[in-house]
């Protein structure tokens, strides 16, 4: 078996992990309310059936952490036009292709003729525009800080390269913005977050001191293997029963309290901060980053005229409720019903990072 | 989406001004960008998300947590021989 293989099995140990679980369970006094920031974490989480597993007195709730789910309509209507434009190559995370627009989604552009390339890496859309220099080639940079350096970079390549025909839809989000917007709602239920492990691994977690101070909770950064996310909730279980409120790191393989700097100075060279506006939630001041103006050159939103996007939600679909931990997705009606990820009326039942797939998927509640 | 695949790095080189790399995913081999670890070498774990590494991964680190819980758990099984 290589290192890695045995680096990795060893934070699946199914003993060790039972091991842990044991010692929240003896930890544990009362009932508390804590919500993984990650999609890619509620996953794990269902998968590996933790959320089964861990004491009763243990809620989880699921956050906002999933990309795919909170670009905002308008800007998945801008997708969908731009896709359609004639000489247009658009390429996307495949977990965007099937999240509804207002009417459609980029896989029933594709069904009609439209170029639709789906990319592992933002730099394989500049290889791209590098290959068919007659077209132009636009990437939905979407994501949150950990993909942020990913997209920078294939700005700053094309720009390298000199390409003309290459340009980014931007819709980047950042975690702490949209931890004050959970944590200054009248409906707060949450009692204690665990970080985005792969957000801080590119951020560091001094943005969350101020956070754990003001709203007096704790904040634990976490992993993604099971070992990882029971260290996490036992970590802020602790810290819960004793009465303290501080940002621990339980994820230090990756990451440090400063974060990647270089990865930050990639980030910083490319986009400033801006409004966004999160799908489901709205906007948010300051919660996302957008091209720095020297850059308006790579903007799809500049490149290409869009005119007359009029959205329309799903009257039906409560993701914005799912998105901010105030409901599970099986307390929809539509769940599973109207809503499956053959025919999802919300970008949560189709991402691999969306609650609402999770549940259904993983047959919640059994 | 923010998920991230743990691999290691066998080649490094440089192309269109990229820092690049090839990685080991367990016996499956792909590049990754690797300019937010500049100073990476060959031999060293990173984790890549999106075709970009994001930090090394520190195996001492992972020893160091690995090795802390064992003992927790160790402690609680002298402790409290019930629960088993």
């Amino acid at each position: 078996m290589s290192d890695i293989a045995r680096l990795t099995d060893d934070f699946r140990d199914g003993a060790l992990v039972q091991g842990v679980i044991d010692e929240i369970r003896r930890t544990v006094t009362r009932p508390w309310v804590m919500m993984e920031i990650c999609g890619g974490q509620t996953h794990s989480i269902l998968q590996s059936g933790l959320d089964q597993l861990l004491p009763p007195e243990i809620e989880l709730v699921h956050g906002p952490g999933c990309p795919v789910c909170v670009t905002s309509l308008e800007l998945i209507d801008r997708a969908l036009a731009i896709a359609q434009q004639p000489g247009v190559i658009f390429c996307s995370f495949g977990d965007m292709l099937r999240v509804p627009g207002s009417l459609g989604d980029l896989f029933s552009i594709r069904a009609a003729g439209g170029q639709v390339k789906v990319v592992y890496s933002p730099l394989d859309a500049v290889r791209i525009a590098q290959q068919n220099p007659d077209k132009q080639v636009v990437f939905f940079a979407i994501g949150f800080e950990t993909t942020a350096p990913a997209n920078a970079a294939s700005v700053l390549q094309a720009q390298a390269l000199g390409l003309k025909n290459y340009s980014v839809l931007v819709s980047q989000v950042c975690v702490p913005p949209a931890m004050h917007a959970i944590l200054s709602s009248p409906q707060r239920r949450v009692q204690g977050f665990l970080a985005a492990g792969h957000v801080c691994t590119v951020m560091g977690y001094w943005e969350y001191k101020p956070i754990a101070q003001q709203y007096h909770i704790p904040i634990v950064v976490t992993g993604f293997e099971p070992l990882d996310l029971v260290q996490g909730i036992l970590m802020t279980v602790q810290q819960l029963e004793k009465g303290s409120r501080e940002v621990q790191n339980a994820y230090p393989r990756l990451v440090t309290e400063e974060g990647n700097r270089a990865a930050q100075a990639i980030i910083h060279r490319v986009f400033e901060p801006c409004d966004r506006n999160w799908r489901g939630i709205g906007m948010i001041p300051m919660s996302g980053w957008g091209l720095r103006p020297e850059l308006s050159d790579f903007d799809a939103e500049q490149r290409f005229e869009v005119a007359g996007i009029q959205t329309q939600e799903s009257p039906l679909c409560m993701a914005g409720q799912v998105l901010q931990g105030l409901k599970k997705p099986s307390e929809c009606p539509a769940f599973g019903t109207l809503c499956t990820p053959q025919n999802p009326l919300g970008a949560p039942m189709v991402s691999s990072e969306g609650a609402c797939a999770a549940y259904f998927r993983y047959h919640r509640p059994d | 989406m923010c998920l991230g695949v743990p691999g290691k790095i066998t080649e490094i080189y440089e192309q269109n001004g990229l820092l690049m790399g090839k990685i080991d995913f367990g016996g499956v081999l792909r590049e990754a960008c690797l300019s937010a670890i500049p100073d990476a070498q060959v031999g060293e774990y990173t984790l890549v998300h999106a075709g970009f590494a994001l930090n090394r991964i520190s195996e001492e680190e992972a020893q160091i947590t690995l090795e802390t819980l064992r003992e927790i758990i160790d402690l609680n099984e002298e402790l409290s021989p019930e629960d088993e």
